[in-house]
C-alpha cells in the first residue's frame, strides 16, 4: 500500500506516433484471437455464427478460413450449450474462446457460468482450472434494440472465480485479450460494443512483438490513468471511458484539471491505483452505464470511501445509468452518462469550501 | 470437422441401433420396446438376440462389486446417522447402474456422475473418503478428477451432461480414443442443459454415452410429471442418435447394452442414450422423508427385483457361487466399509485459509487482505481462549 507513484499513464497518440497504421478495437481484437491461436494450438474459439459469417459484429472474421473448422466454429444455437461444452473442453486441455452474442443472450448461459466455470477450480483445490475466455459485445450506445444493450458486468463481477475485464481502447482491447486467453482463470471479456469501430494508430504487428516478448505492461488487475489531472478523479471503464474522457476536456476549458482513471479491470479491482488518484484528487465520480443500484459502481463507491474518507473533500458521487431495463433507440440518450451529467456532478463536489 | 456433415448425418440416420442385428428405417434409433433384461428377477438368464449375456467370470467379479456397493450405501447411511457425514443420496437399489457405469469404462475413458452416483465413481477406483469428502463436509470435492478420470460429482442437474460432450470433443480433435460415460437421473431430463448435451452430442458427432438411471422419482415428484414420452431412451431419436432401454436392477443386461454403446462410440458410431429402468429403494436423502409421497407398498414390489440378489441366484444356480464365494465378497465388502468407518471416524482439521487459495490461480489483492482479517481474528481467537478459557456460551448471554 506504500506504493503510490507509478500508476501506469496511458501511452498517448504522440507517444505511438511512430506506427504507421490505424487499426480499429474490433480489428485489435480479430489480431488479438488470430495471434493467439497461431501461437497456441489449444486455443479454439466457438459460438453463434462466429464460423463463416466471422460473428455478427466480425470479431472472429478470417478465423476458419486460416485456422479451420476445428479450431473456429459454430455451434447449435444454445447458449448453456456453449458454455457448458467450453468447460469441458477446458478441463481435457483446450483453451476455449466462446462469443455470447450480445449481453442479454448470455443470461441462458449463466448457470454454467456461475456454478461450474467460477468455482471449479474451487471444488477441486486447484486440480481442475479452466481457462476459458467468454466473450461478450457489451453495453449499449448503439441504438440497439431491446436485450441487445445491457450492462451486465455485475452479475459477473459478484461472482467469485471469474476474471471480469472491460476494455476501452484499441491497444487493451488487443493485450487484455491476449492476457485474457492465456490466463489459468476464467475471463468474462466484455467488449463495448459502441467502441469496436473506434480507431486509434497502433501498428497490431508491433502490437504483438511487445506483447509476444513481455514488453506489454499487464493489464489484468491494473487501472490505468487515462487523463492526468489534479482537482478531480472520474473512475471509470469500458464504455464510459471516451465519454468521462470528453467530460475531462470540456472541464479543461472551464479550468478544472480532472483525472480520469480507466480501470480495465474489474475484478481484480486495482484499489492501489484508484486510491491513490483519489487521496490526491480529494474528490471522486464514477461514471458507468449499468444502473447504479448494487452496481460495480456501488462497490467503488464504497471502496473508495472506505479507504479514503480522511482525503475526500466531498461525498463520491455516481454518474451511471437509471435503475431502469435498457431504453429503446430512441430514449437511451436520456438514459447513459453523459458529458453534461458528469460535468453537473463534477460541479457538484463542494468546491466552494 | 468438427461438426457433422450432411453425409454423416445420413450415415447417422441409417446407423444400426445398439445391439442390432441389420440397419432398417430411422426407426432404427428407437429403444426396445421393453427393457433388455438378460437375467429376470428371478435369477433365470433370458435370451436377447441382440445383447450376448457377459461369460461368467466378468458376471462374478461385477457381483463382487456389487456386494460391495451395497455395503457401501449402507455404511454411509449409517454414517450419516452417527453424525460423521452432513448427508448421503443412496444409491441403494441401484447398485447394478452403478457397477456397470464403472467397469465398462476404460483407464483412458472418463465417468461424469452425480451426487448419488457415489458406488460409481468408488468402483472407477477413487479412494471411498476422496469420495466421502464432499458429504462429510471437509470440501465441495475431495478427488482429483485427473488421477482417475471421473469428473466432481455434479449437484446440479444435468449441467456435467454439457462438460462430458465438451472432454469428449477435446478428445476427438486431438485424435484420442476416449469414451465418456455421463450420467443422470430421470428428473434431469426435464432440464435444458439435457436437451443442450445430447443435441451438441450429435451434431458434433462425439462419442458420449449418456446413461440416464430413472429411479422413478426426482425428490417426490414421480416420472409421470417429468415426462409423457413412452420411455425417457425414446428422446435419442429427436437428436439422431440411438436409444436404448435396459433392466436397471439386471447388471448383466446393464453390462452387454452399455459395453456396445461404449465400443460403439470409440469405434466413431457417435453418442447414444441409455435408459436404466430402476427404483430409488430409499429416501432421496436422510433428510427426506418418502412416506410423504409414496406408500410402504410401492417400495415393497420392488423387492423380489433387487439387483445383487437376482445375480446371487444366478451365478448359485450356475456353481460359479458357492458359500466361500459368498463369504470372501462379503469380507472384501467388510474390509472396505470399515475402512470408510475408520476414516470418517477420524476428526479431519479444516483449514480456514484455505477458503482463499484456490479461488483463483493467483489471490488477487482483495482475497489477500480478506484472508490477513481471517488469520487475524483466529489468532486474537486462539489468543483469547489461551487466557481465559470460556464454556463458548458468551456469545449468548444478553
Amino acid at each position: 500500500m506504500t506504493q503510490t507513484t507509478d500508476a501506469p499513464v496511458r501511452e498517448t497518440t504522440a507517444a505511438a506516433s511512430r506506427s504507421t497504421s490505424t487499426s480499429t478495437f474490433a480489428k485489435a481484437l480479430n489480431a488479438a484471437l488470430a495471434d493467439a491461436m497461431e501461437a497456441d494450438a489449444s486455443v479454439l474459439m466457438f459460438g453463434e455464427d462466429v464460423g463463416v459469417l466471422g460473428g455478427v459484429f466480425r470479431i472472429t472474421d478470417g478465423l476458419t478460413a486460416r485456422f479451420g473448422e476445428e479450431r473456429c466454429f459454430d455451434t447449435p444455437l444454445a447458449e448453456a450449450g456453449i458454455m457448458g461444452m467450453a468447460v469441458g473442453m477446458a478441463m481435457n486441455g483446450m483453451k476455449p474462446v466462446v462469443e455470447m452474442q450480445f449481453d442479454a443472450f448470455a443470461y441462458p448461459a449463466f448457470e454454467q457460468v456461475v456454478s461450474h466455470v467460477a468455482k471449479m477450480a474451487n471444488r477441486t483445490r486447484g486440480k481442475v482450472r479452466l481457462p476459458i475466455v467468454i466473450r461478450i459485445p457489451y453495453a449499449g450506445g448503439i441504438g440497439g434494440v431491446e436485450h441487445h444493450c445491457d450492462s451486465s458486468e455485475a452479475y459477473y463481477a459478484h461472482t467469485p472465480g471469474l476474471t471480469v475485464l472491460a476494455p476501452a481502447t484499441v491497444r487493451d482491447a488487443y493485450v487484455m485479450l491476449r492476457e485474457a486467453i492465456a490466463s489459468p482463470d476464467p475471463v468474462v471479456f466484455l467488449e463495448p460494443k459502441k467502441l469496436y469501430w473506434s480507431k486509434e494508430d497502433v501498428d497490431l504487428a508491433e502490437l504483438r512483438r511487445t506483447y509476444d516478448e513481455g514488453e506489454a505492461p499487464r493489464r489484468i488487475g491494473r487501472a490505468v490513468v487515462a487523463r492526468a489531472g489534479a482537482d478531480a478523479t472520474l473512475i471509470t471503464y469500458g464504455p464510459s471511458v471516451p465519454t468521462a474522457l470528453a467530460a475531462a476536456a470540456a472541464a479543461a476549458e472551464e479550468g478544472r484539471s480532472i483525472e480520469v482513471i480507466d480501470l480495465r479491470s474489474i475484478v481484480p479491482f486495482d484499489d492501489e491505483t484508484v486510491c491513490e488518484s483519489v487521496r490526491r484528487t480529494g474528490r471522486a465520480v464514477v461514471v458507468a452505464e449499468a444502473p447504479g443500484f448494487a452496481s460495480v459502481a456501488s462497490e467503488i463507491v464504497a471502496r473508495v470511501q472506505e479507504r479514503c474518507f480522511h482525503s475526500l473533500a466531498a461525498p463520491v458521487l455516481r454518474v451511471t445509468g437509471f435503475d431502469i431495463p435498457y431504453p429503446s433507440p430512441k430514449l437511451e440518450h436520456f438514459h447513459l452518462p453523459s458529458v453534461d451529467r458528469i460535468l453537473d456532478a463534477v460541479d457538484s463536489l463542494q468546491w466552494e469550501d | 470437422m468438427s461438426t457433422a456433415t450432411n453425409e454423416d448425418r445420413g450415415r447417422l440416420m441409417g446407423e444400426m441401433p445398439i445391439g442390432a442385428t441389420e440397419p432398417t428405417a430411422d426407426t432404427a434409433l428407437l429403444p426396445s420396446s421393453t427393457p433388455v433384461q438378460l437375467i429376470d428377477a428371478d435369477g433365470r438368464h433370458v435370451h436377447d438376440d441382440r445383447y450376448p449375456l457377459p461369460d461368467g467370470e466378468s458376471l462374478l467379479s461385477a457381483y463382487g462389486r456389487l456386494v460391495t456397493g451395497r455395503r457401501i450405501n449402507d455404511q454411509a447411511n449409517a454414517l450419516v446417522r452417527q453424525g460423521r457425514m452432513a448427508v448421503y443420496p443412496s444409491s441403494h437399489g441401484q447398485e447394478a447402474c452403478q457397477v456397470a457405469a464403472a467397469v465398462v469404462l476404460d483407464d483412458q475413458d472418463w465417468l461424469f456422475p452425480t451426487y448419488r452416483d457415489t458406488v460409481a465413481v468408488i468402483t472407477r477406483g477413487v479412494d471411498p473418503l476422496e469420495v466421502l469428502t464432499l458429504l462429510r463436509g471437509d470440501w465441495h470435492g475431495g478427488y482429483d478428477p485427473y488421477e482417475h478420470r471421473v469428473a466432481t460429482q455434479a449437484t446440479p442437474l444435468a449441467t456435467q451432461l454439457l462438460h462430458a460432450v465438451g472432454v469428449a470433443h477435446a478428445a476427438k480433435l486431438r485424435g484420442e480414443s476416449t469414451v465418456v460415460l455421463a450420467m443422470c437421473g430421470d428428473g434431469a431430463t426435464s432440464e435444458g442443459d439435457f436437451h443442450e448435451a445430447l443435441n451438441f452430442a450429435a451434431v458434433f458427432h462425439v462419442p458420449v454415452v449418456f446413461f440416464i438411471q430413472n429411479n422413478e422419482f426426482a425428490i417426490s415428484v414421480p416420472l409421470k410429471h417429468q415426462s409423457v414420452a413412452p420411455s425417457l431412451a425414446h428422446k435419442a431419436i429427436g437428436y439422431g442418435m440411438p436409444g436404448e432401454r435396459v433392466d436397471g436392477n439386471d447388471l448383466a443386461a446393464l453390462l452387454s447394452v452399455l459395453g456396445i454403446a461404449v465400443d460403439r462410440a470409440r469405434d466413431g458410431g457417435g453418442p447414444s442414450l441409455i435408459e436404466a429402468h430402476t427404483y430409488r429403494m430409499q429416501a432421496h436423502t436422510n433428510a427426506d422423508d418418502a412416506t410423504r409421497y409414496r406408500s410402504a407398498d410401492d417400495v415393497e414390489r420392488w423387492v423380489p427385483r433387487d439387483p445383487v440378489l437376482r445375480m446371487r441366484t444366478y451365478l448359485t444356480a450356475l456353481n460359479l457361487l458357492d458359500g466361500d464365494g459368498e463369504r470372501s465378497f462379503s469380507d472384501q465388502a467388510d474390509s472396505i466399509a470399515a475402512a470408510i468407518r475408520n476414516g470418517l471416524n477420524l476428526e479431519v482439521e479444516v483449514n480456514p485459509a484455505e477458503l482463499f487459495e484456490y479461488v483463483y490461480a493467483e489471490k488477487t489483492s482483495q482475497l489477500r487482505e480478506q484472508a490477513e482479517q481471517l488469520r487475524e481474528e483466529l489468532a486474537r481467537d486462539a489468543a483469547g481462549a489461551g487466557e481465559q478459557p470460556g464454556d463458548g456460551t458468551e456469545g449468548d448471554t444478553p
